[in-house]
């Protein structure tokens, strides 16, 4: 059951750093146009002038 | 082919067509500060539409920055000081791309907004620590015993009280406010069977008991946050929608000034002010011509389809549609007092009387609430008289808290209203009220206005075959140079014609009654009766030395208007016709609809009596209208509908907007509304059902911690999945 103390720790640390990119990508706002994003990803042109 | 185009145009790589664009725009921002300008884009649809505005837009000069937003149909563009947004209108003109200037100030998104990220945020939290407690109970499920399983039980208490604390929060803040007026509501027992189960859990994992429920307690939060965020969504969209409606007519008034016209916002315009309102434009605010003539589309007002002539000294309202001439009037009444602000009120009226509209919701809620409490103190009560052991007992009481909140319930409507909104919304129909859906699906009888809502409110000419082919070619070439609606509708009737060519000179409009002109050396004059020199009303057209010609004109049908009136007719839904127009126009289009059931030349106020006189009859009536004359039986009505072309304050008045043009799209509202309450009964009977079974399992106390997130999965996932059935 050692293996326990480092499991444990790893699934949590795993969950937070998920937590953590969710956290992010909702503070940058990209959920604001799932549309656009959508069609944006098959666009040809460079995406040079991405949101601020 | 856009890859061809950017090969040849620019560099071999992204980075290489980028850089001199990036040096370019940096350079502009630091020339000029700028501004931001918010434009609408009906039309866009796909990948090729965003880069065609954005690039489209870079060219121009004085453009900094453009952004398209594919989800709301928007772009927001920062330009230069002195670029006027009309410009940038122009330009995707000229691309192909519709667009119209928004009004930045009426349009703030922003608390909105805040609010969904908040509830999506408390979501993601809810969900990450609902995933890493469930890992954990599996662990504690499978057989994990004595330090093994207290340290599992702590660990999952670390991660959901806080979890708890911070996603609770919505579902807290409701119930405490409910208790706060002393009413129960949905919240209160959510909340108190989140507090309980995460309380008892960490009471049990103290005294290293064998159960607990802090998965329960988060999956909990997580489902009904979920359901929540659906709601804010669905209601955020059509708040969304409608607030950019109202900031496409930005409230603006010329101002005579000093040194010419200004162009001021509504707000700025004071008692006593000179205002210029241009041929097409709208009337501003209340007051009085003081110079020129011309004629006035009055039809928002009073539903008739005539223009009225008006000239000096003659008063104006806010909403009518100055047709010929340019008018200087001097402003008599603003904002607040306007005769449109005056319909404020009604509207208030009518908020409040469907604020207190019963929903099944809130119905299922009121039996439901108080039935969860009683059940899980009987619950305590019970097995604390059998056994006097308080931790069971009270283990058992939380376990039928867990077992009968309202999860399933609390999803069972957003889910189905979601699915039900958005298909609306992709018909070209707006929510805009939260029970409006559910009143839809009840209603029994549907009253409709004519002018703007049966019809578009446009003239056509009549019988243009009838006419002598000389005499519609020499009206046209009179009318082409007119913007009046009915010259309008000659040239358009001309156009579809092959018509002799007539060269009349010397046109000239006069404002408020009609166009002359020189024709073979002959006067010929196209206008109203007294003016030409003609008997009777209406308009006419002369030639010099001959008999006038009247010229009939009806209005146009709105499209889909005959196919809804008959669709409705077909199901048996009563139909019934309320004008505010003469009673000939009236009685023309009822025939021609099969209506036979109509009233003209009705006062506003008599509208709203008829549609009482319904309602008290038993009819459950949706008023379908457009005008300022409408907002009182648009008020009364149990539910209604006002297309998006109607004035703000009408559509303000309204449940629901129709933004797409064809009125047969509300016969398919009504269908869909229909489906969604039968969803969403289905849902609360599967919710019921699921009680049935689960709380006597509970009460004997076998709902152990696994089988409570068993059922509670399920249910959630079988009302989800029903609601996507609605179609």
């Amino acid at each position: 059951m050692d293996v326990l103390a480092i499991l444990i720790p790893v699934s949590l640390g795993l969950g937070l750093l998920g937590l953590g990119a969710f956290w992010w990508t909702l503070r940058s706002k990209q959920y604001d146009d799932p549309d656009g994003d959508r069609h944006r990803i098959l666009s040809d042109d460079y995406d040079d002038q991405p949101k601020r | 082919m856009a890859y061809a185009e950017d090969a040849g145009g620019g560099g071999a790589c992204p980075g290489c067509v980028a850089l001199p664009e990036i040096a370019r725009r940096a350079e502009e921002a630091r020339r000029a500060e700028g501004q931001q300008v918010q434009l609408s884009l009906p039309t866009i649809h796909c990948a090729a539409c965003i880069s065609g505005v954005e690039r489209g837009l870079m060219q121009m000069p004085g453009v900094n920055d453009v952004r398209v937003n594919l989800t709301r149909k928007r772009a927001t563009v920062h330009v230069a000081d002195g670029i006027d947004p009309d410009a940038l209108v122009r330009h995707l003109g000229r691309l192909g791309f519709e667009a119209m200037p928004l009004d930045g100030a009426t349009l703030s998104a922003g608390e909105n907004d805040r609010a969904a990220r908040d509830l999506l945020m408390r979501l993601g939290v809810s969900g990450f620590a609902m995933m890493n407690v469930m890992l954990l109970s599996v662990a504690v499920w499978s057989g994990a015993t004595d330090a093994t399983r207290d340290l599992f039980h702590w660990l999952s208490a670390a991660i959901a009280i806080p979890t708890v604390l911070f996603a609770g929060q919505p579902f807290f803040r409701s119930a405490a406010a409910a208790l706060g007026a002393r009413r129960l509501n949905m919240d209160v027992p959510i909340s108190l069977a989140i507090l309980l189960a995460t309380g008892v859990s960490l009471s049990e994992t103290i005294l290293s008991g064998k159960h607990a429920y802090f998965d329960a307690a988060i999956s909990l939060t997580f489902f009904l946050l979920a359901g929540r965020f659906l709601d804010q969504k669905m209601r955020g969209t059509a708040r969304s929608a409608a607030a950019e409606l109202a900031a496409l007519e930005a409230p603006l008034a010329l101002r005579i000034g000093g040194e010419g016209t200004e162009t001021v916002r509504l707000e700025e315009v004071a008692v006593g002010d000179l205002l210029l309102v241009r041929p097409g434009a709208k009337v501003p605010v209340d007051g009085v011509v003081t110079q020129g003539t011309s004629e006035l589309d009055r039809a928002f007002l009073t539903g008739e389809t005539d223009p009225v002539a008006v000239g000096e000294g003659e008063t104006l309202r806010a909403g009518e549609v100055n047709l010929t001439g340019p008018l200087t009037m001097r402003a008599t009444a603003v904002g607040e007092d306007t005769l449109l602000h005056g319909l404020a009120d009604l509207v208030a009226v009518a908020e409040e009387a469907k604020s207190r509209y019963n929903s099944i919701a809130n119905r299922a809620s009121r039996i439901y609430s108080p039935l969860v409490h009683i059940m899980a103190l009987a619950g305590f009560v019970t097995w604390m008289s059998a056994t006097g052991d308080f931790r069971t007992s009270m283990m058992i009481a939380v376990s039928l808290l867990i077992i009968t909140c309202p999860c399933a319930l609390g999803l069972a409507v957003p889910a189905v209203s979601t699915v039900a909104s958005g298909k609306l919304f992709r018909l070209g129909m707006l929510v805009k009220h939260g029970t409006a859906l559910e009143r839809l699906s009840e209603v029994s009888h549907v009253v409709f206005d004519k002018t703007g809502t049966l019809t578009l409110g446009r003239p056509a000419l009549v019988g243009p075959d009838g006419l002598p082919r000389e005499t519609l070619a020499l009206a046209a070439a009179l009318a082409a140079g007119s913007d009046h609606p009915r010259s309008r509708a000659i040239a358009a009737a001309a156009e579809l014609r092959d018509l002799p060519k007539v060269r009349v000179t010397d046109i000239r409009e006069t404002p408020g009654y009609g166009v002359e002109g020189l024709w073979q050396g002959r006067r010929v004059r196209l206008g109203r009766a007294a003016w030409v020199g003609a008997e009777g009303s209406g308009t006419v057209l002369s030639v010099e030395g001959e008999a006038p010609v009247a010229l009939e004109f009806e209005d146009v049908l709105r499209p889909g208007a005959a196919k809804l009136v008959a669709a409705l007719k077909a199901k048996g839904v009563p139909v019934t016709l309320l004008s505010g127009d003469a009673e000939a126009p009236v009685r023309a289009l009822a025939d021609e609809l099969g209506i036979e059931d109509w009233q003209a030349a009705m006062l506003p106020g008599e509208k709203a009596e008829a549609i009482d006189g319904l309602t008290a009859g038993g009819a459950r009536v949706l008023m379908v209208g457009d005008g300022l004359n409408d907002v009182g039986a648009l008020a009364a009505a149990h539910v209604s509908i006002a297309p998006a072309s109607a004035l703000e304050a009408t559509r303000v008045a309204a449940d629901m907007v129709l933004v797409a043009g064809d009125l047969g799209n509300v016969a398919e509202a009504m269908r869909i509304a229909r489906v969604a309450q039968r969803r969403i009964k289905e849902n609360f009977a599967a919710a019921a059902l699921y009680n049935v079974v689960c709380v006597p399992i509970a009460f004997m106390g076998f709902a152990s911690p696994l089988a409570a997130a068993i059922a509670m999965s399920t249910s959630s996932i079988v009302v989800s999945v029903n609601a996507l059935r609605t179609r």
